[in-house]
């Protein structure tokens, strides 16, 4: 049963660094800001989705799993609102904001 | 090598890069930016270092509230940026500058290769005396409790901050509020934020406090997250900066200095010394002390933050 | 190496950098900067003396930590007094830098015309 719970912890928080790189070489790659703030808002937040996936087995206590998904929550808010304001930002002063 | 020493390697130069980036980036506002993720790295450096307390308080003061403060004044200065381009040194300057550093740099290295593996510790006296303080964090108990007075003075040092950024107003708005004089809505985004994250927030920051007594965490720790929230509602334009005139504001700074003051000289008549605490008693006072001391640091980091009154004084 | 001698060597080098820029730079904001990375090195350097005094169950020795708590909080108090005077500075002559000749007004600390 350990094992069958590691190899689950390691293949989400595998998928989770992917989707960070992925989301890394978007923002390397793309060629104007609202493309660069896609990739980054959502390959992050699902890259952070599955690392916390891969570490709840593995918290000791209820409160311990809750806390993993709060801060998972409010990362996207964070995000989000962050996402939306720098949007705006580039709509309004064009890309070299 | 180990995992661990390989994360060490990396986190070590990502620091050092990200640290170069801020030094050496070409806008102002760029490396502001990066100072802001350097501070966020850097508490991952202090996890390693098994100082979990002063990670926590480098995320929250020194990557947040500072970053707010300096992402503010990058944005503010951007148009002074073009009348320095003129002013930068010669290269003959900065040869002799990398010179210097490096000769620095090297002389501290050097320092701290040379420490001795086991170096002279005051840990076993912390721990010793531990228990009758009530606490169980000894990094709180050596804040509050054996380092009392650098802490009160640490207190005073902000207070003599904020009245230092309020001395720099003009004549005649002295007493006014910080902030642009205009009466706007709410700031849509910011505010949908502000409101889904202060209840949060301050739930945090309190617990964080109170945890401080026996886990990692602390009076500055919660303080400041209170005190970010505060400023993310000044930011939405949900709430108005206070006047500075305002009693209650200018109490609440004080506070926390006050009581702790107050405490420690009370320790003299009850206890038999200057911040001495009656056993028996430490941890109640202790906590009663650090409650005021959050008041005082969520309250005196926003002002410091929204800087010097740009309006007169309503009366 | 342990990686307390590692984030010393890390903090010498920070503190290195950030002399670096304070000296070369001739905006008062990055020299701000700077000077928060010197501040964060030497706050570095403290951690592995902490670390290297790990006893009596503990893993790093708590007073070098609250030292740095309380350093951490002054440096913020000191950059908040710091950007406050550049925003000033910038407010009456325009200029955001340190120079002694071009914009500067004389009697510029405030005391002067608003």
């Amino acid at each position: 049963m350990r094992f069958v719970i590691d190899v689950f912890s390691v293949a989400a928080i595998g998928g989770g660094v992917f989707f960070f790189l992925a989301g890394t070489v978007g923002l390397l790659r793309f060629p104007d800001p609202l493309s660069r703030l896609h990739a980054l808002t959502k390959a992050d937040n699902l890259g952070l989705g599955l690392v916390v996936l891969g570490l709840l087995p593995r918290t000791e206590s209820l409160l311990g799993a809750l806390e993993l998904v709060a801060v998972w929550a409010l990362v996207q808010l964070a995000g989000a609102t962050a996402a939306q304001l720098i949007g705006r930002a580039v709509r309004r002063q064009g890309p070299a904001a | 090598m180990s995992v661990l020493a390989a994360l060490d390697i990396g986190l070590a130069l990502l620091v050092f890069a990200v640290a170069a980036w801020t030094v050496f980036a070409p806008g102002a506002f760029a490396a502001t930016v990066g100072y802001v993720v350097y501070g966020l790295l850097l508490s991952l450096v202090w996890i390693r270092l098994f100082a979990v307390d002063v990670a926590l308080t480098e995320a929250a003061i020194g990557g947040g509230v500072t970053g707010v403060l300096l992402i503010g004044a990058a944005a503010r200065l951007r148009q002074a940026e073009m009348t320095t381009v003129g002013e930068a040194p010669s290269g003959v300057t900065r040869l002799f500058a990398a010179c210097l550093c490096v000769l620095v740099a090297a002389a501290l290295a050097g320092v701290v290769l040379l420490l001795p593996d086991q170096g002279p510790t005051l840990a076993p006296q912390a721990m010793e005396r531990l228990p009758e303080t009530g606490l169980g964090n000894p990094v709180t108990a050596v804040l509050i409790a054996y380092r009392s007075f650098d802490t009160v003075l640490e207190k005073v040092v902000l207070v003599l901050a904020v009245v230092g950024v309020w001395s720099l107003a003009a004549d005649r708005y002295w007493g006014g509020a910080p902030g642009e004089a205009r009466a706007e809505r709410p700031e849509p985004t910011l505010a949908f934020f502000a409101q889904m994250l202060a209840p949060i927030g301050i739930v945090v920051g309190v617990h964080i406090f109170w945890v401080g007594a026996d886990e990692p965490g602390g009076a500055f720790q919660g303080g400041a997250i209170l005190a970010a929230m505060w400023i993310i509602l000044m930011m939405a334009r949900l709430t108005e900066a206070p006047q500075t005139n305002a009693f209650w504001l200018r109490l609440a700074l004080i506070a926390g200095p006050a009581v702790f003051l107050a405490a420690g000289v009370a320790g003299v008549a009850v206890a038999g010394g200057f911040f001495a605490y009656p056993s028996g008693l430490a941890k109640p006072i202790i906590l009663f002390i650090e409650a005021f001391m959050v008041l005082s640091i969520a309250v005196t980091l926003p002002m410091l933050v929204a800087g010097p009154p740009r309006r007169e004084p309503r009366r | 190496m342990t990686s307390g001698t590692l984030a010393g060597l890390v903090g010498a080098a920070l503190v290195g950098l950030g002399l670096y820029g304070v000296i070369v730079d001739p905006q008062a904001l990055r020299k701000i900067l700077a000077f928060n990375l010197i501040g964060s090195g030497v706050f570095l350097v403290f951690g592995i003396v902490a670390r290297k005094g790990a006893a009596a169950g503990l893993q790093s020795d708590p007073i070098p930590q609250a030292m740095v708590i309380t350093g951490i909080v002054v440096a913020f108090a000191a950059s908040a007094l710091a950007v406050a005077l550049t925003l000033r500075l910038f407010e009456e002559t325009g200029r955001a830098s340190l120079r002694a000749d071009g914009g500067a007004k004389p009697g510029g600390d405030g005391a002067g015309p608003e």
